[in-house]
């Protein structure tokens, strides 16, 4: 006995085949990405890894590969992108919160949408050609991590606007009433209730925004980062170097001990990314669940 | 026997309560239109002071648009236009100078589906009144509103819980009690019990005979029987028009339209 006719039955089949095919499919794409970065990541740290130690975190570069360390690139990255979750996040947010809260929706918001996300494609080389123009000349701000930070937060910004808007869009309207209907302002409402409920939303956009600042290296070139930095910056108007910048420094250069130098510091840029992201992740899964 | 003469002095006291009855709300000849397409047209009529007041009429006739023009609420839907004005005891609601914060904040809302905020019960109630200013003890307030709602007990062991966690029935008693602790002076409610089980629509029209001492009601019902139950007055509506205006048991036994009758009757709508 069957439910359906045959000629049903063998389209069935079919159906499902494709199905199958497809899934499966979509499994070796997606195992073939992930084996690519594995045997990426095996070679860097085959190449890296014997390299990594306390010597090579406490030094200053060096000409010497055996002295050389990524001392002054760590805390310039660090640094760096402390300056740019202190611009970008308020401004990124606060631009979004408008955009989306209190902005009249119609011509104008549109094209200032639009706008936002053909920035967001922009090549890096062109805001460190921006930056140089303005921060570094303009404003007289000299190669400082200052200028390096006010152009970063420049490119980083379409993308933590994008994913704010995105989460703050995603709260339900009813919330956004109810608030009202008990005589709140639009900003008391937007306070106490949008901004909370669409927060674990936006960290993760900044998460990614920043994530992707911190292994930027061609607009730091651009406005000029030094790549032999035997000091730490004491302030934000001194000059600085970056992490990606002395990786790229060490891999330009002839010998094989210097790229495995550029390996070592590969590992401690994905490490520093890692934990950054890790502390990011652990703040947004407990506001969520405090929310909840 | 009994019935009847208890009916009819009751009757007697709307009556002569209506003669002297100061309006909470009075609406004339009013127009809401949403980007040039009418949706209520030329409603005049006037909901009197701690009296319930049922808006009936079938899906997409206007009643919800005629209830959030009564605290601006349609301020925030873009294109809506009203004519025709509505006076708030002495002041024009749509006026000049009024501040349509200052109007929610005494005509207050519950909605159709329980919207509480994704915090604790205690904090939902208590919002409101803090960024109003409120002074007094905060926890009384919370176990004040929260009995008037006829919530307290269910939820008198668990105030910091989310509100999320609450049954349907259960958050739109939260609901109520959110919009009580403000202490308003008139309370829409927009289909209040749609969404719920016959046992907690019987609490809310529990509550809403308790609530009538106090505060002027209008609620947008699609439930005949809630309607006549609980309400003192009743306005029927159809595409856009108020139809007909009256005394509950009036317009439910002695309709003075056919398509009055027709409605509640039930052959159509
Ligand atoms: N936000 C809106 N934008 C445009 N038209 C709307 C909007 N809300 C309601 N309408 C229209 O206004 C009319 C009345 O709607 P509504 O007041 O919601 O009716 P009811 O509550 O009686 O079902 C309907 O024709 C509906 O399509
Ligand atoms: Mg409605």
């Amino acid at each position: 006995m069957s439910l359906i006719s045959e000629k049903d039955r063998q389209k069935l089949i079919k159906r499902k085949r494709i199905a199958f095919l497809f899934s499966k499919l979509c499994a070796l794409i997606t195992w073939t990405s992930v084996l690519l970065l594995a045997v990426l990541l095996y070679q860097v740290s085959s190449d890296g890894f014997g390299w990594v130690d306390w010597q090579f975190l406490s030094s200053f570069p060096s000409r010497f590969p055996e002295r050389a360390g990524i001392k002054s690139a760590i805390v310039g990255t660090l640094w760096l992108i402390g300056l740019v979750a202190l611009i970008s996040i308020p401004v990124g947010v606060s631009s979004a919160l408008y955009l989306e809260e209190f902005a009249k929706p119609g011509k104008l918001n549109k094209f200032i949408e639009v706008n936002i996300s053909n920035l967001a494609g922009v090549p890096s080389i062109v805001y460190g050609i921006l930056g140089l123009a303005i921060f570094v000349r303009f404003f007289a701000l000299e190669r400082s991590l200052l200028s390096g930070a006010l152009t970063m937060s420049l490119l980083i910004l379409p993308v933590i606007i994008i994913a704010s808007r995105e989460a703050i869009r995603s709260v339900p309207m009813s919330i956004r009433y109810a608030a009202f209907s008990l005589g709140a302002t639009r900003w008391q409402t937007t306070w106490a209730h949008v901004l909370p409920a669409s927060f674990p939303g936006i960290m993760t956009g900044v998460i990614l925004a920043l994530s992707r600042a911190i292994g930027e290296t061609a607009p730091l070139i651009m406005i000029g980062a030094l790549t032999f930095v035997a000091f730490l910056p004491a302030g934000p108007m001194d000059s600085f170097t970056a992490m990606p910048i002395q990786i790229y420094n060490w891999v330009s250069r002839p010998q094989q001990e210097f790229h495995d130098l550029a390996a070592a510091g590969i590992i401690v840029l994905l490490i520093v990314l890692l934990l950054m992201n890790a502390t990011a992740i652990y703040i947004r899964n407990k506001t969520e669940k405090r929310l909840k | 026997m009994a019935d009847l003469a208890i009916q009819g002095k009751a009757k007697s006291m709307n009556a002569e309560s209506d003669s002297k009855a100061i309006a909470a709300l009075n609406l004339d000849n009013v127009s809401i239109s949403y980007s040039d397409t009418p949706a209520v047209k030329n409603v005049s009529c006037r909901f009197l002071r701690k009296k319930i007041t049922s808006i009936i009429g079938p899906s997409g006739c206007g009643k919800s648009t005629l209830l959030r023009s009564l605290n601006r609420m349609n301020d925030f839907i873009d294109g809506v236009s009203l004519e025709g004005r509505i006076m708030f005891g002495e002041e024009d609601l749509y006026g000049p100078d009024v501040d349509s914060v200052e109007v929610r904040r005494r005509i207050g809302m519950v909605f159709q589906k329980p919207n509480p905020f994704p915090k604790s019960i205690y904090n939902n109630i208590a919002w409101g009144p803090s960024i109003n200013g409120y002074e007094d003890s905060m926890d009384e307030l919370v176990e004040r509103s929260l009995k008037q709602a006829a919530l307290w007990e269910e939820v008198k062991d668990r105030l910091h819980d989310s509100a999320l966690n609450l049954s349907g029935g259960q958050q739109q008693r939260l609901c109520i009690a959110r919009a009580l602790a403000m202490e308003p002076e008139i309370l829409l409610m927009d289909e209040p019990c749609s969404a719920l089980d016959p046992i907690s629509t019987a609490h809310i029209e529990d509550l809403m005979f308790e609530l009538k001492t106090r505060y002027t009601i209008i609620i947008v019902t699609h439930n005949m029987q809630q309607a006549s139950r609980i309400s003192d007055y009743t306005a029927f509506m159809e595409l856009g028009h108020l139809i007909e205006f009256g005394d509950t048991e009036q317009v439910f036994t002695k309709p003075g339209k056919k398509r009055t009758e027709e409605y509640v009757t039930g052959r159509f709508g």
